[in-house]
Protein backbone atom coordinates (compact mmCIF):
# COMPACT_ATOMS: atom_id res chain seq x y z
CA UNK A 1 0.00 0.00 0.00
CA UNK A 2 2.78 2.62 1.03
CA UNK A 3 6.32 2.21 -0.70
CA UNK A 4 9.03 5.00 1.09
CA UNK A 5 12.00 4.94 -1.30
CA UNK A 6 15.40 6.34 -0.52
CA UNK A 7 13.54 9.04 1.58
CA UNK A 8 15.17 11.79 3.10
CA UNK A 9 14.56 15.23 4.81
CA UNK A 10 16.38 18.19 5.82
CA UNK A 11 15.98 21.25 7.65
CA UNK A 12 18.67 23.20 6.34
CA UNK A 13 22.15 22.06 6.83
CA UNK A 14 20.99 19.06 9.43
CA UNK A 15 19.50 16.24 7.60
CA UNK A 16 16.52 14.70 9.92
CA UNK A 17 15.94 11.44 8.13
CA UNK A 18 18.59 10.02 5.44
CA UNK A 19 17.77 7.52 2.86
CA UNK A 20 14.99 5.59 4.42
CA UNK A 21 13.25 2.74 2.63
CA UNK A 22 10.05 0.97 4.11
CA UNK A 23 7.15 -0.06 2.97
CA UNK A 24 3.51 -0.84 5.08
CA UNK A 25 1.46 -4.05 2.88
CA UNK A 26 -2.00 -3.63 2.96
CA UNK A 27 -3.81 -5.04 6.45
CA UNK A 28 -0.62 -4.56 8.32
CA UNK A 29 0.04 -2.66 11.37
CA UNK A 30 4.14 -1.38 11.10
CA UNK A 31 5.83 0.32 13.96
CA UNK A 32 8.29 2.16 13.57
CA UNK A 33 10.18 2.96 16.68
CA UNK A 34 13.30 4.87 17.66
CA UNK A 35 14.59 7.86 20.33
CA UNK A 36 13.87 11.35 20.54
CA UNK A 37 14.76 12.86 17.62
CA UNK A 38 15.35 9.39 15.52
CA UNK A 39 13.75 11.47 12.91
CA UNK A 40 10.04 9.38 13.00
CA UNK A 41 8.12 12.97 13.02
CA UNK A 42 9.91 14.38 10.11
CA UNK A 43 9.33 10.97 8.35
CA UNK A 44 5.66 11.39 8.93
CA UNK A 45 5.14 14.91 8.01
CA UNK A 46 7.20 13.96 5.00
CA UNK A 47 4.59 11.63 4.49
CA UNK A 48 1.36 14.03 4.76
CA UNK A 49 3.31 16.34 2.96
CA UNK A 50 3.81 18.99 5.58
CA UNK A 51 7.52 18.49 4.97
CA UNK A 52 8.98 18.66 1.76
CA UNK A 53 11.46 15.22 1.52
CA UNK A 54 15.04 16.55 0.27
CA UNK A 55 14.90 13.19 -1.78
CA UNK A 56 13.52 9.97 -2.33
CA UNK A 57 9.98 8.86 -3.93
CA UNK A 58 6.40 7.82 -1.73
CA UNK A 59 4.43 5.68 -3.22
CA UNK A 60 0.49 4.82 -2.16
CA UNK A 61 -1.42 2.73 -4.36
CA UNK A 62 1.29 2.73 -7.11
CA UNK A 63 1.05 6.18 -7.31
CA UNK A 64 3.95 8.52 -6.44
CA UNK A 65 2.61 11.43 -4.56
CA UNK A 66 5.88 13.08 -3.37
CA UNK A 67 5.22 15.96 -4.89
CA UNK A 68 1.08 16.05 -4.13
CA UNK A 69 -0.22 18.74 -1.78
CA UNK A 70 -1.13 17.31 1.85
CA UNK A 71 -4.68 18.07 1.04
CA UNK A 72 -4.63 15.80 -1.78
CA UNK A 73 -2.95 13.03 -0.15
CA UNK A 74 -5.59 12.94 2.72
CA UNK A 75 -7.87 12.91 0.07
CA UNK A 76 -6.34 10.04 -1.71
CA UNK A 77 -6.78 8.11 1.65
CA UNK A 78 -3.82 8.77 3.40
CA UNK A 79 -4.32 10.14 7.00
CA UNK A 80 -2.28 10.98 9.81
CA UNK A 81 -3.28 11.96 13.93
CA UNK A 82 -0.40 14.10 14.51
CA UNK A 83 2.10 14.03 17.06
CA UNK A 84 0.60 15.72 20.27
CA UNK A 85 -2.92 15.35 19.40
CA UNK A 86 -3.20 18.58 18.23
CA UNK A 87 -7.35 18.46 18.27
CA UNK A 88 -8.83 21.97 17.59
CA UNK A 89 -9.26 23.20 21.19
CA UNK A 90 -11.84 25.70 20.33
CA UNK A 91 -13.90 23.61 18.53
CA UNK A 92 -16.62 21.18 20.41
CA UNK A 93 -15.97 17.64 20.08
CA UNK A 94 -18.81 17.64 17.68
CA UNK A 95 -17.14 20.01 15.12
CA UNK A 96 -14.02 18.19 15.22
CA UNK A 97 -15.26 15.11 14.19
CA UNK A 98 -17.21 16.99 11.40
CA UNK A 99 -14.04 18.48 10.26
CA UNK A 100 -12.29 14.98 10.17
CA UNK A 101 -14.96 14.26 7.42
CA UNK A 102 -15.04 17.65 5.58
CA UNK A 103 -13.15 15.35 2.57
CA UNK A 104 -16.18 13.17 2.03
CA UNK A 105 -19.36 13.88 0.13
CA UNK A 106 -21.92 11.10 1.91
CA UNK A 107 -23.87 12.59 4.76
CA UNK A 108 -25.57 9.40 5.49
CA UNK A 109 -22.03 7.72 6.12
CA UNK A 110 -20.55 10.48 7.87
CA UNK A 111 -23.27 10.07 10.47
CA UNK A 112 -23.15 6.58 10.84
CA UNK A 113 -19.51 6.98 11.57
CA UNK A 114 -20.03 9.61 14.18
CA UNK A 115 -22.69 7.28 16.00
CA UNK A 116 -20.20 4.98 15.79
CA UNK A 117 -17.19 6.71 17.47
CA UNK A 118 -19.65 8.26 20.06
CA UNK A 119 -21.31 5.02 20.88
CA UNK A 120 -17.40 3.69 21.00
CA UNK A 121 -16.01 6.42 23.26
CA UNK A 122 -19.07 7.20 25.40
CA UNK A 123 -17.10 10.73 26.51
CA UNK A 124 -16.84 11.45 23.39
CA UNK A 125 -20.95 11.69 23.45
CA UNK A 126 -21.24 13.21 26.75
CA UNK A 127 -18.54 15.60 25.47
CA UNK A 128 -20.19 16.06 22.50
CA UNK A 129 -21.43 20.75 22.47
CA UNK A 130 -18.44 21.11 24.98
CA UNK A 131 -14.49 22.22 23.96
CA UNK A 132 -12.72 19.44 22.78
CA UNK A 133 -9.91 21.54 24.98
CA UNK A 134 -11.36 20.79 28.14
CA UNK A 135 -11.22 16.47 27.58
CA UNK A 136 -8.68 15.13 29.00
CA UNK A 137 -5.48 13.92 27.30
CA UNK A 138 -6.49 10.44 26.86
CA UNK A 139 -9.78 12.08 25.87
CA UNK A 140 -7.95 14.02 23.71
CA UNK A 141 -6.03 11.10 21.72
CA UNK A 142 -9.49 9.20 21.00
CA UNK A 143 -11.04 12.14 20.06
CA UNK A 144 -7.89 12.53 17.52
CA UNK A 145 -8.02 9.08 16.06
CA UNK A 146 -11.74 9.45 15.52
CA UNK A 147 -11.40 12.29 14.11
CA UNK A 148 -8.98 10.83 11.78
CA UNK A 149 -11.00 8.25 10.78
CA UNK A 150 -13.76 10.11 9.95
CA UNK A 151 -12.12 10.79 6.54
CA UNK A 152 -12.08 7.03 6.19
CA UNK A 153 -8.55 6.20 5.55
CA UNK A 154 -6.83 3.67 3.58
CA UNK A 155 -3.59 4.18 5.61
CA UNK A 156 -3.39 5.77 8.98
CA UNK A 157 -0.26 7.42 10.23
CA UNK A 158 -0.30 7.40 14.18
CA UNK A 159 2.60 9.74 15.69
CA UNK A 160 3.46 8.97 19.36
CA UNK A 161 -0.41 8.04 20.08
CA UNK A 162 0.84 7.40 24.04
CA UNK A 163 2.55 10.98 24.37
CA UNK A 164 2.28 12.52 27.77
CA UNK A 165 -0.32 9.73 28.59
CA UNK A 166 -0.83 7.29 32.03
CA UNK A 167 0.18 3.71 31.36
CA UNK A 168 -3.41 3.01 31.73
CA UNK A 169 -4.63 4.80 29.00
CA UNK A 170 -1.73 4.00 26.42
CA UNK A 171 -3.13 0.59 26.83
CA UNK A 172 -6.60 1.38 25.98
CA UNK A 173 -5.51 3.26 23.30
CA UNK A 174 -3.14 0.70 22.07
CA UNK A 175 -6.48 -1.90 22.20
CA UNK A 176 -7.95 0.38 20.16
CA UNK A 177 -5.17 0.45 17.54
CA UNK A 178 -5.69 -3.32 17.56
CA UNK A 179 -9.17 -3.27 17.32
CA UNK A 180 -8.66 -0.91 14.24
CA UNK A 181 -6.31 -3.60 12.26
CA UNK A 182 -8.61 -6.39 13.46
CA UNK A 183 -11.28 -4.21 11.50
CA UNK A 184 -8.73 -4.13 8.32
CA UNK A 185 -7.42 -1.03 8.37
CA UNK A 186 -3.79 -0.33 7.86
CA UNK A 187 -1.60 1.05 10.30
CA UNK A 188 1.98 2.77 10.55
CA UNK A 189 2.35 3.59 14.47
CA UNK A 190 5.36 5.91 15.17
CA UNK A 191 6.59 4.98 18.87
CA UNK A 192 8.92 5.34 21.67
CA UNK A 193 6.82 3.04 23.56
CA UNK A 194 8.04 0.23 22.04
CA UNK A 195 6.41 -2.45 24.33
CA UNK A 196 2.71 -1.24 23.42
CA UNK A 197 3.93 -0.40 19.71
CA UNK A 198 4.81 -4.24 19.28
CA UNK A 199 1.97 -5.87 20.88
CA UNK A 200 -0.09 -5.60 17.32
CA UNK A 201 2.50 -5.24 15.15
CA UNK A 202 3.39 -7.20 12.08
CA UNK A 203 6.54 -5.81 11.48
CA UNK A 204 8.81 -2.86 13.24
CA UNK A 205 11.51 -0.67 11.88
CA UNK A 206 13.61 0.95 14.06
CA UNK A 207 15.62 4.58 13.96
CA UNK A 208 18.09 6.29 15.41
CA UNK A 209 19.70 9.41 14.29
CA UNK A 210 17.78 9.73 10.91
CA UNK A 211 18.89 6.43 9.93
CA UNK A 212 17.26 2.89 9.82
CA UNK A 213 18.56 0.11 12.29
CA UNK A 214 16.48 -2.39 11.63
CA UNK A 215 13.61 -3.83 9.80
CA UNK A 216 12.30 -7.08 10.53
CA UNK A 217 9.28 -9.65 12.70
CA UNK A 218 8.80 -8.03 16.11
CA UNK A 219 10.62 -11.29 17.29
CA UNK A 220 13.66 -10.22 15.32
CA UNK A 221 13.77 -7.34 17.61
CA UNK A 222 14.27 -9.22 20.60
CA UNK A 223 16.92 -11.35 19.25
CA UNK A 224 19.11 -9.08 18.48
CA UNK A 225 20.75 -8.57 21.64
CA UNK A 226 20.47 -5.05 23.50
CA UNK A 227 19.02 -3.69 20.65
CA UNK A 228 16.08 -2.59 22.28
CA UNK A 229 17.80 -0.97 24.82
CA UNK A 230 20.63 0.59 22.71
CA UNK A 231 17.53 2.58 20.49
CA UNK A 232 14.60 3.21 22.31
CA UNK A 233 16.25 2.43 25.97
CA UNK A 234 13.53 -0.45 27.52
CA UNK B 1 -34.77 62.59 26.18
CA UNK B 2 -34.62 63.25 22.58
CA UNK B 3 -30.74 64.06 23.02
CA UNK B 4 -29.83 60.93 24.64
CA UNK B 5 -31.73 58.90 22.66
CA UNK B 6 -30.40 60.39 19.35
CA UNK B 7 -26.78 60.20 21.34
CA UNK B 8 -27.14 56.45 22.07
CA UNK B 9 -28.13 55.86 18.67
CA UNK B 10 -24.87 57.58 17.04
CA UNK B 11 -22.70 55.34 19.43
CA UNK B 12 -24.39 52.21 18.32
CA UNK B 13 -24.21 53.43 14.56
CA UNK B 14 -20.42 54.49 15.08
CA UNK B 15 -20.10 51.39 17.07
CA UNK B 16 -21.01 49.43 14.48
CA UNK B 17 -19.54 50.52 11.43
CA UNK B 18 -16.41 50.23 13.16
CA UNK B 19 -17.33 46.22 14.33
CA UNK B 20 -18.10 45.56 10.81
CA UNK B 21 -14.52 46.58 9.46
CA UNK B 22 -12.81 45.70 12.83
CA UNK B 23 -14.25 42.04 11.84
CA UNK B 24 -13.31 41.85 8.75
CA UNK B 25 -9.55 42.81 9.69
CA UNK B 26 -9.60 40.17 12.50
CA UNK B 27 -11.04 37.50 10.42
CA UNK B 28 -7.99 37.54 8.47
CA UNK B 29 -5.64 38.41 11.06
CA UNK B 30 -7.39 35.07 13.32
CA UNK B 31 -6.36 32.56 10.55
CA UNK B 32 -3.38 34.19 8.75
CA UNK B 33 -1.53 36.74 11.42
CA UNK B 34 -1.69 39.27 8.42
CA UNK B 35 -2.73 42.69 9.63
CA UNK B 36 -4.52 43.36 6.71
CA UNK B 37 -3.84 48.03 6.66
CA UNK B 38 -4.89 47.40 2.65
CA UNK B 39 -8.72 46.94 3.95
CA UNK B 40 -9.33 50.30 3.76
CA UNK B 41 -8.52 50.11 0.20
CA UNK B 42 -11.12 47.19 -0.65
CA UNK B 43 -13.65 49.24 1.13
CA UNK B 44 -11.90 52.05 -1.58
CA UNK B 45 -12.53 49.42 -4.40
CA UNK B 46 -16.34 48.48 -3.45
CA UNK B 47 -16.65 52.64 -3.35
CA UNK B 48 -15.21 53.46 -6.67
CA UNK B 49 -17.28 50.61 -8.36
CA UNK B 50 -20.02 51.94 -7.49
CA UNK B 51 -19.10 55.71 -8.56
CA UNK B 52 -17.54 53.83 -12.00
CA UNK B 53 -21.23 52.24 -12.57
CA UNK B 54 -23.45 55.23 -11.40
CA UNK B 55 -21.34 56.81 -13.99
CA UNK B 56 -22.15 54.20 -16.44
CA UNK B 57 -25.66 54.84 -15.87
CA UNK B 58 -26.53 52.78 -13.39
CA UNK B 59 -29.56 54.04 -11.31
CA UNK B 60 -30.73 51.15 -9.00
CA UNK B 61 -29.61 51.39 -5.32
CA UNK B 62 -30.10 47.96 -4.83
CA UNK B 63 -28.31 47.02 -7.09
CA UNK B 64 -25.86 49.53 -6.43
CA UNK B 65 -25.33 48.10 -2.85
CA UNK B 66 -24.86 44.12 -4.15
CA UNK B 67 -22.17 45.55 -6.31
CA UNK B 68 -20.37 47.42 -3.24
CA UNK B 69 -20.54 43.94 -1.64
CA UNK B 70 -19.39 41.95 -4.86
CA UNK B 71 -16.39 43.99 -5.60
CA UNK B 72 -15.35 44.12 -2.29
CA UNK B 73 -15.05 40.33 -1.81
CA UNK B 74 -13.61 39.82 -5.25
CA UNK B 75 -10.94 42.94 -4.47
CA UNK B 76 -10.11 40.86 -1.52
CA UNK B 77 -9.67 37.53 -3.02
CA UNK B 78 -7.60 39.17 -5.57
CA UNK B 79 -5.27 40.95 -2.84
CA UNK B 80 -4.59 37.39 -1.46
CA UNK B 81 -4.18 36.05 -4.77
CA UNK B 82 -1.71 38.61 -6.39
CA UNK B 83 -0.14 40.12 -3.24
CA UNK B 84 -0.06 37.87 0.24
CA UNK B 85 -0.53 34.15 -1.03
CA UNK B 86 2.92 34.72 -2.40
CA UNK B 87 4.33 36.25 1.25
CA UNK B 88 2.05 33.69 3.00
CA UNK B 89 4.97 31.68 4.96
CA UNK B 90 6.86 35.03 5.34
CA UNK B 91 7.85 36.70 8.74
CA UNK B 92 4.40 38.30 9.55
CA UNK B 93 6.08 41.95 9.30
CA UNK B 94 6.65 41.12 5.58
CA UNK B 95 3.08 40.32 5.31
CA UNK B 96 2.35 44.27 7.31
CA UNK B 97 4.71 46.01 5.20
CA UNK B 98 3.21 44.00 1.70
CA UNK B 99 -0.58 45.08 3.52
CA UNK B 100 0.69 48.69 3.60
CA UNK B 101 2.15 48.46 0.29
CA UNK B 102 -0.94 47.38 -1.78
CA UNK B 103 -2.70 50.17 -0.01
CA UNK B 104 -0.72 52.71 -1.27
CA UNK B 105 -1.17 51.13 -4.87
CA UNK B 106 -4.53 51.09 -4.49
CA UNK B 107 -4.76 54.32 -3.29
CA UNK B 108 -2.48 55.71 -6.22
CA UNK B 109 -4.08 53.84 -8.94
CA UNK B 110 -7.63 55.90 -7.52
CA UNK B 111 -5.79 59.06 -7.96
CA UNK B 112 -4.36 57.81 -11.49
CA UNK B 113 -7.28 56.96 -13.36
CA UNK B 114 -10.06 58.63 -11.37
CA UNK B 115 -9.19 61.75 -9.65
CA UNK B 116 -7.11 62.89 -6.29
CA UNK B 117 -10.18 65.09 -5.67
CA UNK B 118 -13.16 63.33 -4.07
CA UNK B 119 -15.93 62.18 -6.85
CA UNK B 120 -19.93 63.07 -5.60
CA UNK B 121 -21.89 59.51 -5.25
CA UNK B 122 -25.60 60.12 -5.37
CA UNK B 123 -26.94 56.57 -6.17
CA UNK B 124 -27.33 55.70 -2.25
CA UNK B 125 -28.50 58.76 -0.65
CA UNK B 126 -31.96 57.41 -0.87
CA UNK B 127 -30.68 55.62 2.29
CA UNK B 128 -29.83 58.46 4.10
CA UNK B 129 -32.79 60.33 5.38
CA UNK B 130 -34.94 61.08 8.55
CA UNK B 131 -37.59 59.25 10.03
CA UNK B 132 -40.34 60.28 12.42
CA UNK B 133 -41.06 57.28 15.33
CA UNK B 134 -43.91 59.98 17.26
CA UNK B 135 -41.86 62.92 18.58
CA UNK B 136 -38.58 61.13 17.49
CA UNK B 137 -36.66 61.87 14.39
CA UNK B 138 -33.92 59.49 13.68
CA UNK B 139 -31.55 58.91 10.80
CA UNK B 140 -32.54 56.08 8.33
CA UNK B 141 -29.20 55.40 7.79
CA UNK B 142 -28.41 55.06 11.27
CA UNK B 143 -30.76 52.61 12.51
CA UNK B 144 -29.95 50.79 9.18
CA UNK B 145 -26.72 50.98 9.93
CA UNK B 146 -27.36 49.09 13.14
CA UNK B 147 -30.04 46.48 12.04
CA UNK B 148 -27.70 45.81 9.12
CA UNK B 149 -24.73 45.04 11.05
CA UNK B 150 -26.55 43.22 13.37
CA UNK B 151 -27.55 40.67 10.73
CA UNK B 152 -24.46 40.73 9.12
CA UNK B 153 -22.88 39.27 12.96
CA UNK B 154 -25.40 36.72 13.26
CA UNK B 155 -25.21 35.77 9.32
CA UNK B 156 -21.41 35.34 9.96
CA UNK B 157 -21.73 33.92 13.53
CA UNK B 158 -24.26 31.27 11.52
CA UNK B 159 -21.83 30.63 9.01
CA UNK B 160 -18.67 29.99 11.64
CA UNK B 161 -21.03 27.83 13.48
CA UNK B 162 -22.75 25.84 11.16
CA UNK B 163 -20.53 25.04 7.53
CA UNK B 164 -17.84 23.51 7.28
CA UNK B 165 -15.91 25.82 5.78
CA UNK B 166 -16.58 28.20 8.99
CA UNK B 167 -15.64 25.50 10.88
CA UNK B 168 -12.07 24.99 9.30
CA UNK B 169 -11.72 28.86 8.97
CA UNK B 170 -12.41 28.84 13.74
CA UNK B 171 -10.04 25.76 13.31
CA UNK B 172 -7.22 27.28 11.15
CA UNK B 173 -6.80 30.70 13.33
CA UNK B 174 -5.69 28.30 16.21
CA UNK B 175 -3.77 25.11 14.38
CA UNK B 176 -3.43 25.46 10.32
CA UNK B 177 -1.35 22.72 9.81
CA UNK B 178 -3.49 20.19 11.37
CA UNK B 179 -6.75 21.40 9.06
CA UNK B 180 -4.49 20.91 6.25
CA UNK B 181 -4.55 16.97 7.49
CA UNK B 182 -8.13 17.14 7.57
CA UNK B 183 -8.16 17.43 3.54
CA UNK B 184 -9.19 20.66 3.50
CA UNK B 185 -7.32 22.68 1.78
CA UNK B 186 -5.36 25.80 2.37
CA UNK B 187 -5.87 27.82 -0.61
CA UNK B 188 -9.50 27.73 -0.13
CA UNK B 189 -9.68 28.13 3.91
CA UNK B 190 -7.90 31.43 3.27
CA UNK B 191 -9.95 32.53 -0.19
CA UNK B 192 -12.70 31.98 1.70
CA UNK B 193 -11.82 34.27 4.92
CA UNK B 194 -10.76 36.95 2.43
CA UNK B 195 -14.14 37.01 0.83
CA UNK B 196 -15.97 36.87 4.44
CA UNK B 197 -13.47 40.07 5.01
CA UNK B 198 -14.32 41.67 1.61
CA UNK B 199 -18.14 41.49 1.83
CA UNK B 200 -18.25 43.16 5.21
CA UNK B 201 -15.81 46.05 4.08
CA UNK B 202 -18.47 46.17 1.32
CA UNK B 203 -21.48 46.49 3.44
CA UNK B 204 -19.01 49.32 5.26
CA UNK B 205 -18.34 50.65 2.04
CA UNK B 206 -22.15 51.14 1.09
CA UNK B 207 -23.10 53.04 4.48
CA UNK B 208 -19.83 55.81 4.24
CA UNK B 209 -20.87 56.19 0.55
CA UNK B 210 -24.67 57.14 1.51
CA UNK B 211 -23.61 58.96 4.29
CA UNK B 212 -20.94 61.06 2.52
CA UNK B 213 -22.23 61.37 -1.23
CA UNK B 214 -18.87 61.19 -2.34
CA UNK B 215 -15.86 58.59 -3.12
CA UNK B 216 -12.33 59.93 -2.36
CA UNK B 217 -8.91 57.88 -2.65
CA UNK B 218 -8.34 57.84 1.15
CA UNK B 219 -12.24 56.75 1.73
CA UNK B 220 -11.07 53.78 3.78
CA UNK B 221 -8.01 54.75 4.72
CA UNK B 222 -8.96 56.27 8.76
CA UNK B 223 -11.76 53.69 9.09
CA UNK B 224 -9.60 51.02 8.80
CA UNK B 225 -6.71 53.03 11.73
CA UNK B 226 -10.05 53.40 14.19
CA UNK B 227 -11.49 49.46 13.31
CA UNK B 228 -7.50 48.24 14.05
CA UNK B 229 -8.01 50.03 17.24
CA UNK B 230 -11.05 48.57 17.95
CA UNK B 231 -9.41 45.20 17.35
CA UNK B 232 -6.75 45.76 19.65
CA UNK B 233 -9.13 47.13 22.40
CA UNK B 234 -11.54 43.72 22.03
CA UNK B 235 -8.29 41.67 21.50
CA UNK B 236 -6.75 40.80 18.42
CA UNK B 237 -7.15 37.92 16.01
CA UNK B 238 -10.74 37.69 18.90
CA UNK B 239 -13.95 37.95 16.31
CA UNK B 240 -16.24 38.32 19.50
CA UNK B 241 -13.55 41.41 20.58
CA UNK B 242 -13.70 42.40 17.36
CA UNK B 243 -17.49 43.68 17.43
CA UNK B 244 -17.29 44.46 21.11
CA UNK B 245 -14.05 45.90 20.97
CA UNK B 246 -15.65 48.39 17.96
CA UNK B 247 -19.07 48.93 19.70
CA UNK B 248 -17.43 50.17 22.77
CA UNK B 249 -14.77 52.53 20.52
CA UNK B 250 -18.31 54.20 19.03
CA UNK B 251 -19.14 54.89 23.01
CA UNK B 252 -16.28 56.47 24.07
CA UNK B 253 -16.25 58.85 21.33
CA UNK B 254 -19.94 59.51 21.05
CA UNK B 255 -19.49 59.67 25.07
CA UNK B 256 -17.09 62.37 25.09
CA UNK B 257 -18.68 64.38 22.29
CA UNK B 258 -21.75 64.54 25.42
CA UNK B 259 -19.41 64.62 28.13
CA UNK B 260 -17.05 67.24 27.39
CA UNK B 261 -17.92 70.79 26.86
CA UNK B 262 -17.56 72.09 23.26
CA UNK B 263 -14.39 74.05 23.64
CA UNK B 264 -12.62 71.19 25.04
CA UNK B 265 -14.45 68.97 21.43
CA UNK B 266 -10.66 68.86 19.72
CA UNK B 267 -9.51 66.61 22.56
CA UNK B 268 -11.90 64.22 21.79
CA UNK B 269 -9.54 61.71 19.83
CA UNK B 270 -6.88 62.38 22.21
CA UNK B 271 -8.58 61.24 25.31
CA UNK B 272 -10.12 58.83 23.24
CA UNK B 273 -6.59 56.99 23.16
CA UNK B 274 -5.66 57.89 26.88
CA UNK B 275 -9.11 56.11 27.73
CA UNK B 276 -7.79 52.79 25.26
CA UNK B 277 -4.18 52.96 26.82
CA UNK B 278 -5.76 52.72 30.08
CA UNK B 279 -7.53 50.15 29.20
CA UNK B 280 -5.00 48.14 27.95
CA UNK B 281 -2.72 48.56 30.51
CA UNK B 282 -5.42 47.31 33.04
CA UNK B 283 -5.88 44.17 30.36
CA UNK B 284 -3.24 43.91 28.09
CA UNK B 285 -4.21 41.12 25.76
CA UNK B 286 -7.70 43.34 24.78
CA UNK B 287 -11.09 42.75 26.72
CA UNK B 288 -12.17 39.59 24.93
CA UNK B 289 -7.99 38.56 23.64
CA UNK B 290 -6.09 35.53 24.80
CA UNK B 291 -3.25 35.14 26.09
CA UNK B 292 -0.89 33.22 23.74
CA UNK B 293 -1.88 29.18 24.06
CA UNK B 294 0.55 27.39 22.95
CA UNK B 295 -2.05 24.64 21.78
CA UNK B 296 -2.91 21.46 23.58
CA UNK B 297 0.12 19.39 23.27
CA UNK B 298 0.97 20.21 26.82
CA UNK B 299 -1.73 19.32 29.18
Amino acid sequence: MLKVENLGVRYGAVAAVRDLSLSVGQGELVALLGPNGAGKSSTINALTGLVAPSAGRIVLDGQDISRVRTEDRIRAGLTSTPEGRRIFANLTVGENLRLGAATRRDPKGVRQDMERFLALFPVLSERYAQAAGTLSGGEQQMLAIARSLMSRPKLLLLDEPSLGLAPKIVVRIFDFIGQLKAEGLTLLVVEQNARQALRFADRVYVMSSGVLRFDGPPSGLADEHGLLNLYIGG
Amino acid sequence: MDYALQQLLNALAFGAEYSLVALGLAVVFSIMGLVNFAHGEIIGVSAYSVFLAAALGLTSPIVAVLLAIAAAALAAIAFERVAFRPVRYAPTTTGLLTAFGVSIVVQNLFMLLISPKPQSVSILNGLNQMWFFGPFAVSSLQVMELIVSGLTILALVLFLNRSTLGLAIRAASRDFATVRLMGIRANRVIATAFAVSGALAGIAAVFIMARRGSVSPDLGFSLVLKAFVACVIGGFGSLPGAAVGGMLLGFIEVGLLVVLPQEYGGFKDALTYVIIVALLVYRPEGLLGQRVELGDKEI
